[in-house]
């Protein structure tokens, strides 16, 4: 893919206390390429959103965005959390949520800035979520809430999406939505997607590439290269099963270590 | 109700409790209280909304008592009142904003912090061989005897408190509702909750001279709960929640100034009526909404669905 790279991770290293998550990361992410980000928790995913966020430093190597060093609130980077419910009631409506991320960080009430307005309808809109604009937030279901979110990063069109399991907690039909619409979004506008996803079937169509942490190490390259029973299994040190079903991917055999549940979270989860 | 039986038996306990016998006089000698009375509305029913938003109703209490402690303290040692229920109050919101990031150890710290400290205002006023009204007045209110000293106190800290809660505004709302993204969009999340408590801090301590420390949770939680019943608007809410803690606090004061009876209750009253007719009007809605929203659920998720 041509163009500058939007995002670039040179030689990163992430320890916690004597243990090393991964080290000598580098990787370049150009405009409109979507990057999954796979891994057991506490691989340390999450952390290296926060990095790219410019609300954590690495243990070491450097971060850059497009060519310069992260910085907190940066309008070149957007972010969609996981799904979470809001406990009623909440004064919260859809289009409030969006706005939050218009101008959300700027001082005073912004009340008299009436130009924000058309930026939000648009950005609902494009999410085919103008119709649940006046909605509260505590009443959408989690793909109605997803795609707001959606909305809301997009609304200063970012040029780095970084996206933290949005997919948690939705069902099949829903997760295809959330995800196609952001595969439209990096098509139609170069935005540069980081995936960050425990399971890889929903983005599979998409995904140009992946990165996988796993037990201190780490592999990027095509699905094709890393999704595999040789690379899996050297990247765990241990026999892992990568079969091709109908199109879907499924592992079997991920040992099980405090750093490789993929599902429930172990009690003794490094805090990431 | 009480006072629908009372006034078949007894007229004359109707006429202790609304009586309004040479109003005009009254109010023009209550002037202070009126104005006392507004401006905490608008101050409380504006940090009600993000009281509502933080889930801190708990902490709330927690900083009226140390305020109590704080204020007895003031009486016993002969100071400004105002002064000790303010400094309870700071101390109160810092070591609860510092120390309870997480909601459930706030609530620990709270109900820890929270019966010491009213255990300590009882012992000042135990100590205390003053005026009893003085003593009560710190944990029921003594809105009526408030003083332009006082006053001038009370506006001072209603300008700093609304115009550190403009500032703060939009981070503090986003901060509040949605902190994950608020932290990634660049709101000093961490920063905003002890400051945020300060504020509020400021507004319990006021409160209590007013209220008394038992009852600020009447003029600073009930309004936005009654607000965020009827609309889902964080700006409308906040409006709501205003005029409402406005009309509780003026509207008390006026309904109790011909009687003897403390101003409290008719405020707490007045607050809770609110709160019950937002209910009712969130009910009578729900009635013909599910219709709108039965028809919007089915309606398929995203055009653009992959398969």
């Amino acid at each position: 893919m041509a163009g500058t790279p939007v995002l670039e991770l040179v030689d990163c290293e992430l320890r916690f206390g004597s243990r090393t998550l991964w080290q000598g990361l580098t990787l370049d992410v150009r405009p409109g390429e979507f990057v999954a980000v796979l891994g057991a928790n506490g691989s340390g995913k999450t952390t290296l959103l926060r990095a790219v966020l410019g609300l954590q430093p690495l243990s070491g190597g450097q971060v850059l965005i497009d060519g310069a060093p992260p910085r907190r609130g940066s309008p070149l980077v957007g972010y969609i959390p996981q799904e979470r419910r809001l406990a009623p009631p909440t004064p919260l409506r859809a289009r409030d949520l969006v706005q939050l991320g218009v101008d959300g960080a700027r001082w005073g009430t912004g009340l008299r800035s009436t130009a924000r307005w058309q930026l939000v309808d648009d950005a609902l809109a494009s999410v085919d979520a103008g119709h649940i604009a006046e909605r509260p937030v505590h009443l959408l279901s989690g793909g109605e809430q997803q795609r707001v979110r959606i909305a809301q990063s997009l609304v200063n069109d970012p040029r780095l999406l970084l996206c933290d399991e949005p997919l948690l907690s939705l069902d099949l039909n829903h997760q295809r939505g959330v995800v196609s619409l952001i595969d439209a979004r990096r098509r139609s506008h170069g935005t540069a997607v980081i995936f960050v996803t425990h399971e890889i079937n929903p983005v599979l169509p998409y995904v140009d590439r992946v990165l996988y942490l796993a037990d201190g190490r780490f592999r990027t390259g095509t699905v094709d290269e890393v999704m595999t029973s040789a690379t899996l299994s050297a990247l765990y040190d241990a026999p892992v099963e990568v079969l091709r079903i109908g199109g879907r991917v499924v592992v079997a055999g991920v040992p099980y270590t405090p750093a490789a549940e993929t599902h429930d979270p172990p009690a003794d989860e490094v805090a990431v | 109700m009480s006072v629908v039986l009372a006034s078949a038996a007894d007229p004359s306990l109707v006429k202790q409790v609304f009586n309004f016998d040479d109003y005009g006089a009254l109010l023009s000698l209550e002037r202070n209280s009126v104005i006392a009375g507004a401006v905490l509305g608008l101050v409380c029913g504006l940090i009600s909304a993000f009281v509502m938003m933080r889930d801190l109703p708990f902490a709330v209490h927690g900083i009226s008592e140390l305020s109590f402690a704080g204020a007895a303290a003031a009486l016993l040692a002969g100071v400004s009142v105002v002064e000790g229920s303010l400094l309870g109050s700071l101390v109160a919101a810092l070591i609860i904003g510092l120390m309870g990031v997480r909601a459930r150890d706030r609530n620990a710290i709270i109900g820890v912090l929270m019966p010491f400290g009213l255990g300590l205002g009882v012992l000042f006023l135990a100590l205390y061989h003053g005026r009893a009204t003085d003593k009560f007045g710190l944990l029921i209110g003594q809105v009526a005897s408030i003083d332009s000293p006082e006053l001038s106190w009370l506006i001072g800290i209603s300008v700093v408190v609304v115009a550190a809660l403009l500032v703060m505004w939009r981070p503090l709302t986003f901060a509040s509702l949605d902190a994950d993204v608020a932290a990634a969009r660049g709101v000093p999340v961490r920063l905003l909750s002890p400051v945020f408590m300060v504020v509020l801090g400021m507004v319990v301590a006021m409160s209590v001279q007013i209220v008394g420390a038992l009852l600020v949770l009447s003029i600073v939680c009930t309004p936005a709960a009654a607000a965020y019943r009827v609309t889902a608007s964080p700006v409308r809410a906040a409006v709501l929640s205003v005029l409402f803690a406005t009309t509780a606090t003026v509207g008390g004061i006026l309904l109790a100034l011909g009687s003897l009876l403390p101003i409290t209750p008719y405020i707490t009253s007045v607050s809770f009526a609110i709160y019950v007719v937002c209910r009712v009007i969130e009910r009578m809605r729900g009635r013909t909404r599910p219709v709108k929203v039965a028809a919007r659920v089915p309606a398929p998720v995203g055009a653009g669905v992959h398969t």
